[in-house]
Formats: C-alpha cells, sequence, structure tokens
C-alpha cells in the first residue's frame, strides 16, 4: 500500500474547478489519502470545492496571462524537486488541452515518461498500473512504469465520477514560478467564446452527434437544433471535423472527447471503432442510418434504419410540438 | 522562413491494428504511407513559407526500419527536404525518447538550411495518439509551444495563433522561433501532381543514424521507454437493442423511447 502522495492537476472552468479536475481527485482517492490539487486560474478560488472533493492541499500556480503549460509545470517541477522523498509518487493530469501541456513540460523538466490516454488506475503490490482502451475499446492494455521517477499519468476525462463528502477545505499554498525563459513567452491577449447555449459536450446529460451522413455542413444545424430541444450538446464524428464543418472542440471518440451521457444520439454516424471508443459508455444510444449493417447499430438500443433528412425534421417538429 | 515538419509514417490506418505477442507493443508493418494528421501540419508549413515571401520547409521523421515513403509523400507535397532518424534501436521508443530524437533531427535541420523559425506537429499520431510528443519536443529544443491551433500568422520575429479550447479559440502571441501544433481540418492539404511527386524523387532526403545525432541507443526504443505492459485483455461487449425501419414514423418510436427514459 506504499502509494504515499498523489497529485492532481484541477484546471479551471466556468469560475470554478473543472469537473475533469474533481474526477482525477476521485481516482486518487482510491489509491491514497494524501491528495494535492495543483491549481492555476479560478481553479485556485475552490479550495472548499477541493477539499470537498478529497484534496488536502490546494497547490495555486498564478499563471497570469501566459499560456498555462510552462508556467504550471515549471512550478510543479521546482515543488517536486525542493519537496524530494515527501513529494509526490504519482501525478494525475487531465487529457486536455492544457493538461497535454503541462504534461508533456513536466515530463522533460523531471526527465520521467508518460503514459497518456488512462481509462482506469490500480495499486498493484504497491506500485500503479494504469488501464488503457485500444482498438477502438475492444481490447484492455495494462501498463507500469519501470523507472522510480515522479509516475506521470494523463487521464482521460469521465474515467472516474466526482463525488464530494470527502473532507473541508484543502490547505492552499501558493507555488512560486521559477524563471520559464524563452518557452514562457506566451501571451493570450484574447479569449473568443463562441455563442453556445446549453451544457458542455462531456457533461451533458443528452449528447446529439452528427456524422457524414448528414450530407453537407449547412445541416449540422438540424444536430444544433436537436440538441438544443432536448437541452443537451451537439457533437460529430470525425469525419465532420476534418471536413472542416464544426470545430475540433465537438469531436467524440479516440482522439476527441470521451463522452457518457445519459443518452447518445448518433445522426448519420457509421459507427467506426475509434468513434465508438468516445460513446459507449452512454447509459443507451440512439442512432439513426440509412445502412441496416452500418456497426452503430450493434451497440444501439434503439436503431432507426432510415434517412435522416426525414426523420431528423420530423423529430424535431415532434418535439416542438410538445 | 524555415519551417520544419514533423512527419509520422505510420501503417495503413484503415488495417485493423494487432499488438506483438512478446512486446506487446502495436505491430507496424505493410505499407508506409504519411499520418492524415501531419498533412494539415505540411499544408500549413507550405502557406506560411509562401506568405513569408520564401524560405524552406524541412520534413522530419523518425522509423525504426530506414521506411521513407510517408516522407515522400510531404516532400510530393512541396516540402524541399527531408531528415528521416533510422535506427533499428528506435523500435519501441515511447513519447519521450520519440522527442529527444525529433529533437536532435529539428537541430540537424537548423544546421543545415539555417535556424528554423518555426517547427509544425500535428497534436497527435494517429496510431500512437499519445499526444504528449509535440510539447516534449518543444521543452527540450527551449522553445515556447502554442497547441491545437487552428491558425497561424508570422510576422517577423513574432507568431500570432488562433488556439481551439473548449469554449471556442485563444489568441496567443509568441516570439519566434515556436513549435505549433495544427488540429485536423483547419486547412486543406493539397493532392500532389504527377509532375510533383516525380520531382519529390530527386528532393534530398537523408536519413541519419543514431550516432550521427549524437544520441546513445540507451536513451530510445525499449530501454529508454521505461514503462512496459503487465496485461492485455479484452473489453466488456456492449450488446444493440431494437431496430426499426423508417416507415414514416419511426421518429414517434424515438419520441416515445425519449419519454420512456424521462429525457423529455
Ligand atoms: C487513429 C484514428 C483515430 C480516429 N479518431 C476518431 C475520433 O476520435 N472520432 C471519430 O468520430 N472518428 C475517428 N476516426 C475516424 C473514424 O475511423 C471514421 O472515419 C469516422 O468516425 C467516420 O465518421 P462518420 O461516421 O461521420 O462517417 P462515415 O463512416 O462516412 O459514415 C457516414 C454514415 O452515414 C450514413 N448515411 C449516409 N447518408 C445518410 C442519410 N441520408 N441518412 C442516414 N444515414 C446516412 C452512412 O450509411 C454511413 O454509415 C479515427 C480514425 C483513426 C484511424
Amino acid at each position: 500500500m506504499a502509494v504515499g502522495t498523489i497529485w492532481a492537476v484541477v484546471e479551471p472552468s466556468s469560475g470554478g474547478a473543472a469537473t475533469n479536475g474533481l474526477e482525477l481527485l476521485r481516482g486518487a482517492r482510491e489509491l491514497t489519502s494524501t491528495i494535492g490539487a495543483v491549481t492555476f486560474g479560478d481553479a485556485s478560488g475552490a479550495a472548499e470545492t477541493l477539499g470537498d472533493h478529497g484534496a488536502s492541499t490546494v497547490l495555486t500556480v498564478d499563471t497570469g496571462n501566459a499560456m498555462a503549460g510552462v508556467p504550471v509545470a515549471a512550478a510543479i517541477a521546482a515543488a517536486v524537486e525542493a519537496r524530494g522523498a515527501d513529494g509526490p509518487t504519482a501525478i494525475l493530469l487531465p487529457q486536455t488541452y492544457e493538461g497535454r501541456d503541462i504534461a508533456g513540460r513536466l515530463s522533460v523538466a523531471l526527465d520521467a515518461p508518460v503514459l497518456a490516454n488512462v481509462v482506469g488506475l490500480e495499486e498493484r503490490d504497491g506500485r500503479l498500473v494504469a488501464e488503457h482502451a485500444v482498438f477502438g475499446g475492444s481490447t484492455i492494455v495494462k501498463a507500469a512504469f519501470t523507472t522510480d521517477r515522479v509516475q506521470l499519468f494523463v487521464v482521460r476525462p469521465k474515467t472516474f465520477v466526482a463525488e464530494g463528502g470527502a473532507g473541508g477545505a484543502g490547505a492552499v499554498e501558493a507555488l512560486p514560478i521559477p524563471d520559464t525563459g524563452r518557452p514562457g513567452a506566451t501571451t493570450v491577449v484574447a479569449r473568443h467564446a463562441e455563442e453556445r447555449i446549453g451544457p458542455k459536450l462531456d457533461e451533458a446529460p443528452v449528447v446529439v452527434s452528427g456524422g457524414r451522413g448528414l450530407g453537407d455542413k449547412e445541416r449540422f444545424a438540424m444536430i444544433e437544433e436537436l440538441a438544443r430541444l432536448l437541452k443537451g450538446a451537439p457533437g460529430a464524428s470525425r469525419a465532420i471535423v476534418d471536413a472542416g464543418w464544426v470545430p475540433y472542440s465537438y469531436q467524440v471518440g479516440q482522439t476527441g472527447k470521451t463522452v457518457k451521457p445519459n443518452v447518445y444520439l448518433a445522426v448519420g454516424i457509421s459507427g467506426a471503432t475509434q468513434h465508438m471508443v468516445g460513446m459507449k459508455g452512454a447509459k443507451k444510444i440512439i442512432a439513426i442510418n440509412k445502412d441496416r449493417e452500418a456497426p452503430i447499430f450493434g451497440i444501439a438500443d434503439l436503431g432507426v434504419v432510415g434517412d435522416v433528412n426525414k426523420v431528423v425534421p420530423k423529430l424535431i417538429d415532434a418535439l416542438k410540438s410538445r | 522562413m524555415h519551417v520544419a515538419v514533423c512527419v509520422k509514417q505510420i501503417p495503413d490506418p484503415a488495417a485493423p491494428g494487432r499488438l506483438d505477442p512478446e512486446t506487446k507493443t502495436l505491430v507496424r508493418e505493410g505499407k508506409f504511407v504519411m499520418d492524415d494528421s501531419d498533412s494539415y501540419g505540411v499544408e500549413m508549413a507550405l502557406q506560411l513559407v509562401q506568405a513569408a515571401g520564401g524560405g524552406a520547409v524541412t520534413a522530419i521523421s523518425m522509423a525504426p526500419n530506414n521506411e521513407i515513403k510517408g516522407v515522400k509523400d510531404a516532400l510530393a507535397m512541396g516540402a524541399d527536404s527531408a531528415i528521416v532518424v533510422s535506427d533499428p534501436a528506435l523500435k519501441g521508443s515511447d513519447a519521450l525518447s520519440t522527442a529527444r530524437v525529433l529533437a536532435a533531427a529539428v537541430t540537424r535541420a537548423g544546421d543545415g538550411a539555417g535556424p528554423v523559425d518555426l517547427v509544425v506537429t500535428a497534436t497527435e499520431s494517429t496510431d500512437g495518439y499519445t499526444g504528449t510528443t509535440p510539447v516534449q519536443l518543444a521543452a527540450l529544443l527551449d522553445l515556447p509551444a502554442v497547441t491545437f491551433v487552428k491558425k497561424v500568422v508570422c510576422d517577423g520575429s513574432k507568431v500570432t495563433v488562433e488556439r481551439q479550447t473548449d469554449e471556442g479559440y485563444d489568441e496567443v502571441e509568441s516570439t519566434l522561433p515556436a513549435l505549433v501544433t495544427v488540429t485536423a481540418g483547419v486547412v486543406e492539404p493539397r493532392y500532389p501532381s504527377f509532375k510533383a511527386i516525380m520531382a519529390a524523387k530527386n528532393k534530398p532526403c537523408h536519413v541519419v543514424g543514431l550516432a550521427d545525432l549524437g544520441l546513445d541507443a540507451s536513451q530510445v526504443g525499449f530501454a529508454g521507454a521505461r514503462q512496459e505492459i503487465t496485461e492485455v485483455l479484452a473489453a466488456e461487449e456492449r450488446k444493440g437493442g431494437d431496430i426499426v425501419e423508417d416507415d414514416g414514423d419511426a421518429h414517434l418510436r424515438i419520441v416515445s423511447y425519449l419519454e420512456s427514459l424521462k429525457v423529455i
């Protein structure tokens, strides 16, 4: 049981701590009782929430207007080195834009390898073993480090379920940022939020995703409308992200987001293994596809063999008239 | 302007993958192609050099087995030359070792065609998708990095970038030299003409070994990865349910199903 201290990187989201960070704290709780949350931005003000989710200490990094990756990694690396044997044995990072930036920098600063795309963590004979879903989720590969360096795990959101009730507010400690030199020379000059109403893709109870079967970019409006009517979030297959119909942030799957909504609607999506690995965890799946042989029907709880241009407009009208 | 673009050569991504029963790593065999995700980086590199009024694009790749087919794809698109690091010892390399090798190759590119102003990579490879190599590469080169980039404008010594975020995008400024990772779908990769494919055959493609770059075999490959696969198992399967043909009223089935789930 010698897992030691675990740190989890918790990024900011909508004025507080991101859910994917709280999920990491839950994962850490299953493994150890000494947990530090490393925060930046608005997440630093969430000591109470973080404590409630299991963090005994909250280590804050003031990144200002810099991109988070370099300063956060530099602060963590300095703190790890200063603490020596009292420092963390493992650091969990979310597989997100910032989480990956921090992981890459940290790996070089600490000369520590990284295990990414982690979908489960367990302790086996005193060492941490990470689970990875490969080949579209049909195979699980477990891997562990063979070095005594700090273990860096980049964990896919939705791997653990966030849960409060673990304790009081964490003790806050500011981590100084050492001089970051040339790599630190990035400044966020403006943030642009796209008009998006409704819940976030990876937190929405309902996700409606569109694929190439929609036929053209304009028809993605049907997906947005359907998502709005179901108080859900619109998502997409990679085919239409690569085609430039919607931004990358909509992508569900191996190289996009993992979603675990109560209901997932796949509209004009074939069900490639790389797509399914990102949505197979949904409680219920509804698929609309004109090809009866489409693999998506193999995992759909309700499959409709039909033309999206016929079924979806009628579905929208029926929902509107309720 | 000199842009170095990293290009991974991978087996046909449509072919079903399998693990080597002994090493438990991905079997990489068959005909190799340039990773599609890298075609966006190559296209962006070409456009940036053109916008700058000239310069060079160097394709950088690493392969355990003298593979250059995928790099030829980048040369056919318009890259001027390529450096391929090839060494049997590279087999089994993890993300950090890969970054170490690519860093040495980018440095070599700078010795050849003049200092590198910008390194361009994909956000992650199609076959390995660890997604940390680009930033590790930037760290090893002591460069700033802007990841998940949709748009890049270079202006002398600085670069302005639109970076994808969950909410929309950030406008980020960085000094040059720098590294950017390009999101798929943000530019339209060009199709090489027959003439360009033929011309690519005569473009310089330098294949170098680890020793040429001053790297040691213990830093890369299985030895350098410092991680091991402990177990491989089959995942639980999910079963399908009702399938109905649309007779004009299938939408009502969906409505009643959503009602039964209390979504509406
Ligand atoms: C390494 C790797 C990573 C990948 N990562 C991802 C990922 O993260 N996410 C992802 O989604 N994909 C990913 N992919 C791509 C994936 O393999 C598929 O190419 C992609 O998911 C296909 O998208 P699609 O279902 O929209 O398109 P298609 O496969 O072209 O399917 C379109 C479907 O629409 C149906 N259709 C057509 N017209 C109609 C109509 N009028 N009405 C009803 N149905 C219609 C067709 O029957 C077909 O089934 C990855 C691939 C690789 C190799």
